[in-house]
């Protein structure tokens, strides 16, 4: 499989294709799953296949196999080309580790152009076998769960087809082999979460959002077209490879200015893809989708892309923002802001949805910051347990929503639904505990180890961003469960009922694997597959260094997290506290105004940039476009009728009439039959096309 | 070297069959409309065979003029009849030989007022005559004769068959173009007068336009910036760039679907193919010198073509703008001068044909629904045409350059060859244009949208609530299928199209940079 994952994309492809053109026949427009369930449940299996092979690759090559690995000895040369930082007084820094293995490239020429060829393949390593098994795992139990979920809907089978088009785009672009194909992918997925966002397009709200995603998103890949661009010809014109790249970005081919433009560029489209900070305000409008979309586009998958593409062309983020340097860079600052950014913001809403949606972005910022700050497994590591905790949020949400008539507003319909849907609240709780990233769940693993990395690499201010970070995540999330699970059922629509199996095995799996996922890096227990796998420890990768587990920072963001818990507890359930406080106090009041305008910055998108390009600027141009350019045209017109007229009367027939006499009356008919017929424009531009002719005439026989 | 045999007529036949389509026509009486359309489609298919036939006997691995024929035809002037393709105008020729039939087969029932199946099909007929000969056409007063000659039939499509500000938008057409084709005729006779053909081994004094690239290097540096500027005119209004597009929206907004699709598919591109096949080879220095300008010009069109759209509250004439828009990063790739650039133009020039023509299309076929486009009144489209709407989802798509279709290899090789112009050109310049052309990409996609979302978007409107409003009929499947199948499959494989282009756009950026950078 290693050889040949091609077939993970096309098998979805596939059968996007296949639902389109039999899906509406199969049990009359509502058996799309029946082609979607199976072929994603082939592309899981060839992705576990995929992941057990390139395990086994590492293993052998370790074992002393040499012929796929480079040999260890390559270690000393490795030193030089990366630069290794050593913390304050000397700490330890461990050897470099991790897989040595060289990846499985796969291409196919696709077109050439100038002798450049542009390869299309696939690039099989560490880093791409862990996001296949993450987005074929989670798909196919979204495929599962919306089967039950839109049951009945009136765009079932559409709804599938697209289903499937964004697990193919979006495996297309993690195998993708160069930078180009990551576009090609980028904007694919775009596309799907723009369909599938606007999937109830008769409601404009619905419409308005996905045109949001669509256009934010299109402002940050400005950033990544340029950045591409950037990174191609600076790495010499001839290849799009992200070895290729990398490798120039690390060996001095490209200058620390370019690699810096092209890194702030890429960030662009980072900031817009995974929701940073300031164009993350699309994401959560774009839970006007359905709800298990939000779970596998908006908070799984496809904003991780953005994470994803900075590991993947690390080298070029490393070297350009310097992140070895310490202190304060692009990406951790930008991250560090979304994690409280968003964190601050998910307190301010009613709607479930929303609250996860800026938990999202709160936790790609996570993400963003580790990169930032030098912490590339720990946010590898961090993408994948997230991948199914929020997953499985979301999908809780879809249930709760399922059993409360399709209402989101938890103060409005929910409230002490744990007594009627128990599966459901202890699946959710299990993975909000997850989230807030409390032992022994996943979420403390993949957390801890950002938060050790930041604070030891030299990047103190984001150790405390991310303890912050903590508390918020584990208060915002204890008031989602008291407001939907506990206290009495505030719905009118009659008794909520439990969900059926389809929507609650999805549930309980990705409960399990919250729990679960974090002990795959559990570095306590000596379990560190994600160093040993995953990473990548090649020479033409930044070396990355590792810390030892930290007892005294996974204690102190325990610590952070159970006071948060505690805090939450006795406010919400004990109902302690300054309640009503933001009604009193005026700036209280202030503060949430602030979030509850979400920053004011959908005023300043919508309001300021768009209507200002949609009002004055493009009505202005449009108003210069009709006065003053066509104005021009037609005044040159009437001027040459109006001299036509001039010469005719006072030189034509003055001066030549008599010798002409004749022919002047014939052209004067002839002229009026014209006129008549072309509203007397034609002789004005016939005038002036002459003239125009007789003035360069005339400059030729001057200057030649 | 010259073509013999059947090869040797391929390409008279593929300019004049059509013309034989019209004299046979003509011997027909007016009545019998049925068989006007029959000879119309039977002539235009013909002609799409001898494309087939091109298709097939081209040698595709070389760089040289294929199927050429050299006779002598004006001999007081020494023009001749040279005709011949290459890469760069094979893809074209093909284009206009597939869009042709397409156009007449979506006539079929759509014959617009005031009807006449007879002149209209002939006009359509004339019009392919005069297109076809562009592209195939080494000589440059044959040129000159095809280039005008698609003035006519599309000054009376319009001024006939158009819409109520028709006879302006039609005397504005003829008279604009006719203006920049009298400095353009200005300057081949410059350039007749100048060059030295003796150096490329004919006689003195010459039209053809395979010896003037050599002959021209005789002319000196002013002279040949003057002969660049009347090119420039004729060939950059035909495109249109700005500043002398305003033609453009009210020709378009006026003509019959028809005329719209053959305008955007094959019209406008007589201009850019005009600076690829003439301007840029024949005087590379001064295209040298012009190219900043013209990359300027280009970028400005980009956003001004952009910003145009956002401000229309009618679909075509939207539509219209965004033609100025999207030719922009057609003559942004040209000003690079790089095979890469080039290449490019060529892609989106063939991109914007079928994208661009397929959205006219769509847009007359909803005029003849709903008898306006006004974009307030429209609305609901999924719904109650659903495959129509789909289709203009997937052409809004593939215009705003999605990859995966073929409007993206047109935009994003434009793009990066400007960050890499020609030697000699100005990095920070093109730099700055590559920025800006890639911010016109966001605005592009919020015209789309925005158009789709009230069009096709939402509940249809009260007032169409007893219109009878018709999904795709068949006459619109059969001449659209081609068009969305092509934009498709060059997008999945643009190998396809740049294969073709590749080895004659080498070739003839060779020969520019030889004399521009030497």
């Amino acid at each position: 499989m290693l050889e040949n994952a091609f077939l993970i994309p096309l098998i979805p492809a596939l059968s996007f294709l296949l639902i389109l053109a039999f899906g509406k026949r199969i049990r009359g427009g509502q058996g799309a799953h029946l082609i979607g369930i199976p072929a994603l449940g082939v592309t899981w299996i060839l992705s576990l296949v995929t992941a057990y092979q390139w395990v086994t690759r590492v293993n052998d090559a370790n074992e002393g196999g040499e012929e796929h690995g480079l040999a260890r000895g390559a270690l000393a040369s490795v030193g030089k080309i990366g630069r290794a930082f050593v913390g304050e007084g000397g700490e330890e820094v461990e050897e470099r580790h991790g897989a040595l293995v060289e990846p499985v490239v796969k291409t196919l020429n696709w077109w050439s152009n100038a002798g450049i060829d542009f390869e299309v393949g696939t690039l099989v390593d560490g880093l791409s076998v862990m996001l296949i098994v993450v987005v074929s795992s989670i798909s196919l139990l979204v495929h599962v769960y919306s089967s039950e979920y839109v049951k009945g809907d009136r765009r079932y089978t559409h709804y599938f087809a697209f289903l499937s088009l964004f697990t193919a785009a979006m495996l297309f672009f993690v195998l993708a082999e160069n930078i180009l194909q990551m576009v090609v992918g980028w904007e694919l997925v775009g596309v799907c979460s723009f369909v599938l966002i606007g999937h109830w397009w008769e409601d404009q709200d619905n419409t308005n959002a996905s045109m949001k995603a669509f256009m934010t998103n299109r402002v940050g890949d400005i950033g990544l077209l340029v950045g591409v661009v950037i990174l191609f010809w600076s790495a010499g014109g001839t290849s799009w490879s992200i070895e290729h790249i990398n490798a120039a970005a690390l060996d001095g081919t490209m200058s620390h200015l370019v690699l810096l433009v092209a890194a702030v560029s890429l960030m662009a489209a980072v900031a817009s893809k995974s929701g940073q900070v300031p164009l993350h305000t699309w994401l959560p409008d774009a839970m006007a989708g359905p709800t298990p979309v939000s779970a596998l586009i908006h908070a799984a998958t496809m904003v991780v892309a953005g994470v994803y593409m900075v590991a993947r062309l690390y080298p070029v983020f490393y070297e350009g923002l310097s992140i070895s340097a310490g202190g304060i860079n692009l990406t951790a600052a930008a991250g560090g802001l979304t994690v409280i950014a968003g964190g601050l913001l998910a307190f301010a809403q009613n709607d479930i949805k929303k609250v996860l949606a800026y938990s999202t972005i709160s936790q790609l910022g996570y993400m963003v910051m580790a990169l930032g700050v030098g912490a590339w497994t720990a946010a590898i590591f961090h993408l994948f347990t997230h991948a199914f905790f929020k997953a499985g949020l979301f999908l809780g949400a879809g249930s709760v929503s399922h059993a409360c008539h399709h209402s989101f507003d938890m103060k409005k319909d929910m409230g002490g639904l744990r007594k009627y849907m128990p599966r459901t609240f202890i699946t959710f709780t299990i993975s909000s505990i997850a989230l807030m990233g409390i032992f022994p769940t996943a979420g403390f693993w993949s957390k801890d180890e950002i938060l050790v990395t930041a604070g030891e690499g030299g990047y103190k201010l984001f150790l405390y961003v991310g303890l912050f970070g903590a508390f918020l995540t584990t208060a915002y999330m204890m008031r989602v469960i008291w407001l939907t699970f506990f206290g009495e059922h505030r719905g009118t629509h009659g008794e909520p009922h439990e969900s059926p199996s389809r929507i609650t095995v999805p549930l309980i799996i990705l409960a399990v694997a919250s729990v679960t996922a974090g002990f795959v890096n559990a570095t306590v227990f000596g379990v560190s597959w994600m160093t040993d796998y995953i990473e990548n420890a090649r020479p033409h990768f930044p070396v990355l260094i590792h810390h030892d587990f930290s007892w005294s920072a996974a204690g102190t963001a325990t610590a952070v997290g159970l006071t948060a818990a505690a805090l939450s507890y006795l406010y919400f359930w004990r109902g302690m506290g300054p309640h009503g406080l933001t009604q009193r106090n005026k700036v209280a009041k202030a503060g949430y105004n602030v979030l509850e305008n979400k920053y004011y910055l959908d005023h300043l998108y919508t309001g300021v940039i768009v209507k200002g390009v949609r009002e004055p600027l493009a009505k202005s141009a449009y108003w210069f476009n009709q006065k003053v350019l066509d104005g021009a045209v037609d005044t040159a017109g009437r001027t040459a009728v109006s001299s036509g007229k001039f010469v005719y009367r006072y030189i034509d027939q003055m001066v030549v009439d008599g010798a002409v006499n004749g022919a002047g009356s014939a052209a004067e008919g002839s002229g009026e039959v014209l006129r008549g017929v072309q509203t007397g424009k034609l002789q004005q531009y016939g005038s002036l096309l002459f003239g125009a002719a007789t003035v360069l005439a005339i400059l030729f026989v001057i200057l030649i | 070297m010259d073509a013999t045999g059947f090869d040797a007529w391929v390409l008279s036949l593929a300019v004049f069959l059509p013309l034989a389509g019209v004299i046979v026509m003509m011997l027909i009486p007016k009545q019998e409309e049925h068989t006007h359309k029959l000879v119309a489609l039977g002539t235009t298919l013909a002609t799409a065979a001898v494309g087939l036939y091109i298709l097939i006997n081209y040698d595709y691995g070389t760089s040289e003029l294929q199927f050429v024929v050299d006779e002598s035809w004006i001999d007081a002037i020494n023009a001749r009849f040279i005709v011949g393709i290459d890469g760069i105008s094979m893809p074209m020729l093909i284009l206009s030989m597939v869009v042709v039939p397409l156009c007449v087969i979506y006539s079929w029932n759509h014959i617009p007022d005031p009807g006449n199946p007879k002149a209209f099909l002939a006009l359509i007929l004339l019009l392919e005559v005069g297109m076809n000969g562009t592209f195939v056409a080494q000589d440059l007063i044959l040129f000159f004769v095809f280039f005008e000659l698609v003035l006519l039939p599309m000054y009376f499509m319009i001024g006939v068959w158009g819409g109520p500000e028709r006879q302006y938008a039609a005397i504005k057409f003829f008279l604009f173009t006719l203006f920049g084709s009298a400095l353009m005729i200005v300057s081949f006779m410059a350039l007749y007068f100048l060059a030295d053909g003796t150096a490329a081994g004919v006689t003195a004094n010459t039209f053809d336009m395979r010896a003037l690239p050599l002959a021209a290097q005789a002319i000196g540096t002013t002279a040949g910036l003057w002969i660049f500027a009347g090119m420039f005119m004729g060939f950059a209004i035909k495109v249109p760039m700005f500043p002398f597009h305003t033609w453009l929206p009210d020709a378009h907004t006026q003509a019959p679907t028809v005329g719209s699709v053959l305008l955007a598919a094959i019209l406008l591109k007589l201009g850019t193919y005009g600076f690829i096949r003439i301007a840029l080879p024949i005087l590379p220095e001064a295209a040298h010198e012009w190219a900043p300008f013209i990359g300027g010009l280009a970028v400005i069109g980009i956003i001004y073509g952009a910003l145009g759209c956002l401000a229309q509250t009618d679909m075509k004439r939207l539509i219209a703008f965004s033609s100025i828009a999207h030719m922009g990063y057609v003559m942004l790739a040209i000003s690079t001068m790089t095979t890469f650039g080039i290449n490019a133009a060529i892609f989106g020039m063939v991109a914007h044909g079928l994208i661009t023509g397929m959205l006219f299309f769509v847009a007359g076929s909803l005029k003849e629904r709903y008898h306006t486009l006004e974009i307030a009144r429209l609305g609901g489209l999924l719904k109650v045409a659903p495959k129509m709407g789909w289709i203009l989802g997937l052409t809004t798509m593939a215009s705003l350059g999605l990859p995966g279709l073929a409007g993206f290899w047109g935009e994003f090789p434009a793009i990066l060859a400007s960050y890499n112009p020609a030697p000699g050109l100005s990095e920070e310049v093109f730099r700055t244009y590559m920025v800006i052309a890639a911010i016109g990409t966001v605005l592009a996609a919020g015209y789309l949208l925005w158009l789709y979302q009230r069009t096709a978007f939402g509940e249809p409107k009260e007032e169409w609530k007893d219109t009878q409003i018709d999904d795709v009929l068949p006459t619109e499947a059969i001449s659209w299928a081609p068009f969305i199948g092509a934009f498709i499959v060059l997008g999945i494989y643009p190998a396809f199209l740049f294969n073709v282009t590749d080895p004659a756009v080498s070739k003839l950026v060779e020969t520019i940079s030889a004399v521009a950078g030497g």
